[in-house]
């Protein structure tokens, strides 16, 4: 599959093109976009939102088309967005930011994102930690679980961890290579165990499924301790869960090489198969297996595929959840050389997966998975929004493009300022309005754009020359 | 070689995806509809990787 070879390209130890732009004979076709799409967001941590929305009391309705609005406007900010920014600049993220805000802020940029991956790479080892402990009869974690409750969960994690761990530091490649092997075969996963799922709910017919999604799949009414979930809430989830990636702009590092603006657009093929098909899907496991297990509050993706797909289900989750937690590691190991280019890359990789293993400890991170990527796509969000108004906004406002390339700085201040404001403003806005965390990114975007323009102007307004 | 690769890596996912249906229609069980999956796994494993990384590494040396 080409996509390997882009993604290869792009977390590639040499990274190619790292501070120029990509040339015109390395561009990639269409064709690579969406396998690339198509694999990386069917993954892990579909086992995980899927039942989450059953467990927040998603109706059948407001879920499918909450999921058809979201998609769609996930799509577009990737192709109105991110593509012509990428296509147009074919620039990394990080450099794009540094040339905006200097060196001194990307670095901080990549600490945190680093800090992200690894809670995100962490909450993969703990799903697919629930399905290696299917034969040890592991306690698995309850949906009300925050800390770790028994030894043994700890050392099935900590034992994932460690493999994961050292696979890392034994390079990207060959798990790429493996990543590509699964990715046909999960999609096909997610779709076979929900056909084998729903004769277990007394389905056999398209009829009988639209009856048992509304009356014991989606029923509206959420689980015990958890908030119940609108369409809003569904249609902003679905278009901000990968927020860092189109509005944050994580994703010009990819669509830098698209031939065209419009490559933006073939994510397409992610969201309706991994963010439509394979929720849906696992929705439909966990709706399964409360049903079996009357008045069970465990969460474990690893029991739920195994009781719908067997064997292949469980195997399924151990592999997406290693698979989508390896390069995670590797690339918060990137992120965090960028900062320390003199530490040589398997100590950080080492560093980065003892934090990651610790994180998976918690089960928190696998309940709280809906919370935590609302939050990372929110915090990235306002250095993607510096990148809109710096590509857009400039000439229109009266300031400088790439404030800190043209002033020679390494470290300017409307940029982190913008970032730093934008988030007090959205903590405010949920403390004192209850402004729900999955939609302050919308008003944030705007706070971030305006306070840029503004902070950009005072400091760094465009050069007038006189004409007598 | 290689089509014969392709071939049965074709069957594993045809075994992964075809005994759930039929198991859907009640026409087997479910019992029979994990082991043909399982079985279909172990295909798709056990000659995928021999042909679709070989189609990456042949397009990386083109470029």
């Amino acid at each position: 599959m080409k996509d390997q070879k882009l993604f290869k390209k792009i977390v590639s130890e040499n990274n190619e093109y790292e501070r120029t732009p990509v040339p015109d004979n390395q561009l990639k076709s269409g064709k690579s976009f969406l396998g690339m799409y198509a694999g990386e967001h069917t993954a892990g941590t579909e086992f995980v939102i899927g039942p989450l929305f059953v467990a927040h009391g998603v109706a059948a309705s407001d879920l499918v088309l909450g999921l058809l609005i979201g998609n769609l406007l996930a799509v577009m900010s990737w192709g109105f967005l991110t593509g012509p920014i990428a296509t147009s600049k074919r620039m990394t993220l990080y450099y794009q930011l540094e040339r905006i805000t200097g060196k001194s802020v990307v670095n901080l940029y990549n600490l945190i994102n680093a800090l992200m991956f690894c809670f995100l790479a962490g909450s993969m080892i703990a799903v697919s930690a629930t399905a290696v402990g299917i034969p040890f009869n592991l306690a698995m974690p309850e949906l009300t679980d925050w800390y770790p409750k028994t030894p043994g969960w700890i050392l099935a994690v900590v034992i994932m961890g460690a493999i994961i761990t050292l696979i890392a530091i034994r390079g990207y490649n060959q798990v790429a290579k493996f990543a590509n092997v699964i990715a046909p075969w999960m999609i096909l996963i997610f779709i076979s165990a929900a056909f084998s799922a729903l004769p277990q709910l007394g389905v056999h017919s398209l009829d009988g499924f639209i009856v048992a999604a509304k009356e014991v799949i989606w029923t509206g009414v959420p689980a015990a301790g958890f908030s119940k979930f609108t369409i809003w809430h569904v249609i902003f989830f679905c278009w901000f869960c990968n927020m860092a990636m189109h509005i944050g702009m994580s994703d010009l590092t990819i669509l830098r090489y698209a031939k065209s603006w419009k490559y933006g657009f073939f994510s397409f093929a992610g969201m309706y198969i991994g963010h439509f098909v394979a929720w849906i899907a696992s929705g439909i496991l966990y709706a399964v297996f409360l049903q079996t297990n009357v008045n069970t509050n465990e969460f474990a993706p690893g029991p739920i595929a195994y009781q719908a797909a067997g064997i292949a289900g469980a195997v399924c989750v151990v592999v997406a959840g290693w698979t989508t937690a390896n390069p995670t590691i590797y690339r918060a190991g990137l992120a965090l050389q960028g900062i320390f280019p003199q530490t040589k890359t398997w100590k950080i990789t080492a560093i980065v997966g003892g934090i990651t293993s610790l994180a998976a400890c918690f089960p928190a991170l696998v309940m709280k998975l809906l919370d935590f990527v609302a939050l990372y796509g929110l915090v990235l969000m306002p250095m993607g929004a510096v990148i809109f108004a710096d590509f857009y906004l400039a000439d229109k406002f009266g300031f400088q493009q790439e404030q800190a390339l043209n002033n020679k700085k390494t470290f300017t201040w409307p940029a982190l300022s913008a970032w730093l404001l934008t988030l007090a403003v959205c903590w405010l806005l949920n403390y004192f309005f209850g402004l729900e965390l999955f939609f302050l990114g919308l008003p944030g975007w705007f706070v971030a754009v305006i306070l840029f323009v503004l902070f950009s102007k005072i400091k760094f307004p465009t050069l007038k020359t006189k004409i007598a | 070689m290689k089509t014969l690769l392709k071939i049965a890596s074709y069957i594993g996912l045809v075994l992964t995806i075809i005994p759930p249906i039929l198991f859907f229609k009640s026409y087997i069980s479910l019992d029979s509809s994990h082991l043909y999956m399982t079985i279909g796994m172990l295909v798709w494993f056990g000659t995928a990787p021999f042909w679709i990384n070989k189609k990456t590494d042949e397009s990386s040396s083109e470029s």
